[in-house]
């Protein structure tokens, strides 16, 4: 079965110098632990394929049914020096949303 | 001891709504106001503004600010903790103190946190044994030393701590995080041990929630954001601490936006890293032991919050001229829109080839269709697509070069592909790039100092 994470999950990004963070929290139990399980460091980085050229870190955070990821050398050298219209990673979060997960 | 205060977030980065930090202390009870100007960038910017004129180099919009807060604050007697002084805090409060004379206000101290902008300080620092590594690369900041255009330690809560102890009814600081400005007031009016780091933590936490101001109450939220009602008059953020570490996050009645376990959320996971290592000066907050509960009627409570000991070192953040930049941008129209904006792309990097000109970096994004997600966006019928916005940017050493591609745009109209327009805003001017160098050094190299100056 194919589940959009956009259906069971919501999410915010941010920039840590040249690495991208997306939060991605589940809105109940089950959807926590569908990311939990499905929601891998490889998975996504194989969608972010083409926009993160770094290493993919992961970090679980059950007290709030999130994973926050770490994209590294995904902002094009950072907020200041990016060349990127989306320099400061703001978009990641949506574009995190488009995976559909195999459950 | 108070058994609750209530501590107000005013502005969430340098050009945030003008109108919340009065709001907030306007419709509805609150004793602390905060006000969080200083991004990474803002410090060389603020530098910059200095070495022009060396009685600026602060947040300009405070005073001007200050002159509608100040009869209201001091009549409530909220206090204001911002670090808009930026890289010239006195300066700042003086601008602040004119504003106070001319309203005729007295009993006044402002508080001034100095000792953060290490600039000056650099050779001395450096044959005490401070590397300034960079903490993304490993290297050494000596071979950058002359391209700095600012540096400045983070500062925590403490000094502001100290200012409170010493009556100050503003304290205005150079560079200090965030979350410092909001558990200041906690750690001053609760007499909490700075080494209870539990309540270090609780503290902290507050601050990340009120540091990006309505980031915590419905704005920027993904999840069901079409729900949250009046974004156009959002309430900011209010952190109403109690002395055990407890929060509740709400905002002033009969505004808009919300607070609820989604958006508080949502604002948890914003620019973090490893969720048990959240480090400022004060502490190490563990953000995967938060827990927070839905109170219903926009209140969220935050709890259990479990912190460890602080790390021996200061983050230090220095800019450094990197180089120019410029960003030029056509639209081209239906039909095959895409198709034009792309040959367009492809006629000018063979101009640029043929000039000569060397390019550090060169970046095209094509607006309406992939300059936000990339090779995620989907595959459009072409037919469909309206107007594709062509965005050209080149980043080099030197300014000649940058300014040269400015004048590349225009010719595009007339000796390219049809049905394009946006050429309004003149040829794209060349701006320096600042570069950030993120840094870590010895507490003991450092000595924040608080200053008071006073209306008698």
């Amino acid at each position: 079965m194919k589940v959009k994470l956009i259906d069971i999950a919501h999410a915010r990004s941010g920039d840590k110098g040249d690495a991208g963070n997306v939060g991605v929290i589940a809105y109940d139990d089950k959807g926590f632990e569908i990311i939990k399980k499905h929601l891998t460091t490889e998975r996504v980085k194989k969608h972010f394929e083409g926009i993160c050229f770094g290493e993919v870190e992961r970090y679980e955070m059950p007290n709030i049914r999130a994973i926050n990821f770490l994209l590294h050398n995904t902002l094009g050298g950072g907020g200041t020096v990016s060349l990127k219209h989306d320099a400061q990673g703001k978009i990641l979060a949506s574009a995190m949303l488009r995976m559909e997960l195999d459950v | 001891m108070k058994d609750k205060i209530r501590i107000a977030s005013g502005q969430g980065f340098w050009g945030d709504l003008i109108e919340a930090p009065y709001q907030q202390v306007t419709k509805g009870d609150v004793d602390y106001l905060v006000m969080d100007y200083l991004a990474e960038v803002t410090m060389s910017i603020l530098q910059k503004q200095k070495n022009k004129k060396p009685n600026l180099g602060y947040a300009r919009d405070l005073p001007p600010l200050m002159k509608r807060l100040l009869p209201v604050c001091k009549e409530k007697g909220i206090k204001v903790i911002t670090n808009g002084g930026g890289v010239n805090p006195v300066a700042c409060a003086d601008a602040i103190l004119e504003e106070a004379v001319k309203l005729d206000i007295e009993n006044l101290k402002i508080a001034v946190v100095l000792g953060d902008d290490i600039k000056d300080r650099m050779d001395e620092l450096m044959a005490a044994g401070a590397e300034l590594k960079n903490m993304e690369s490993g290297e050494p900041l000596k071979e950058y030393k002359d391209k700095i255009l600012s540096a400045n330690v983070y500062f925590g809560a403490l000094p502001i701590v100290e200012a409170l102890e010493k009556g100050a009814d503003i304290v205005i600081t150079g560079r200090t995080t965030d979350t410092g400005l909001t558990l200041a007031p906690m750690i001053y009016e609760f007499g909490w041990d700075p080494k209870n780091y539990d309540l270090m933590a609780a503290g902290t936490v507050a601050g990340h929630i009120l540091e990006c101001g309505a980031q915590s109450t419905g704005g920027n939220f993904l999840g069901d954001w079409e729900s949250i009602e009046n974004f156009a008059e959002i309430g900011f953020p209010i952190c109403e601490a109690y002395p055990n570490g407890e929060v509740v996050v709400t905002k002033h009645e009969n505004t808009g936006g919300r607070v609820s376990y989604d958006t508080v959320a949502e604002q948890l996971v914003y620019e973090i890293g490893d969720p048990k290592s959240y480090i400022t000066p004060d502490c190490i907050a563990d953000f995967s032991s938060i827990k927070l509960e839905d109170l219903g009627d926009n209140r969220v409570k935050v709890y259990d919050v479990k912190g460890f000991k602080e790390t021996e070192f200061y983050k230090v953040s220095c800019s450094y001229s990197s180089g120019y930049s410029a960003i030029g941008s056509l639209t081209y129209s239906w039909p095959k829109a895409l198709t034009k904006a792309k040959r367009a792309d492809r006629i000018l990097r063979k101009r640029l080839e043929n000039l000569g000109l060397q390019f550090e970096e060169i970046n095209t994004e094509f607006i309406g269709y992939n300059a936000t997600q990339g090779p995620l966006s989907k595959e459009l019928d072409e037919d469909l697509i309206n107007e594709v916005m062509l965005r050209f940017a080149v980043r080099a050493n030197d300014r000649a070069t940058v300014e040269r591609f400015g004048k590349e745009i225009a010719p595009l109209i007339l000796t390219g592909p049809p049905s394009v327009t946006g050429f309004a805003g003149g040829r794209p001017k060349p701006s320096e790039v600042v570069a950030y160098w993120p840094a870590l050094l010895l507490k003991t190299l450092v000595e924040p100092h608080v200053k008071i100056l006073e209306l008698k």
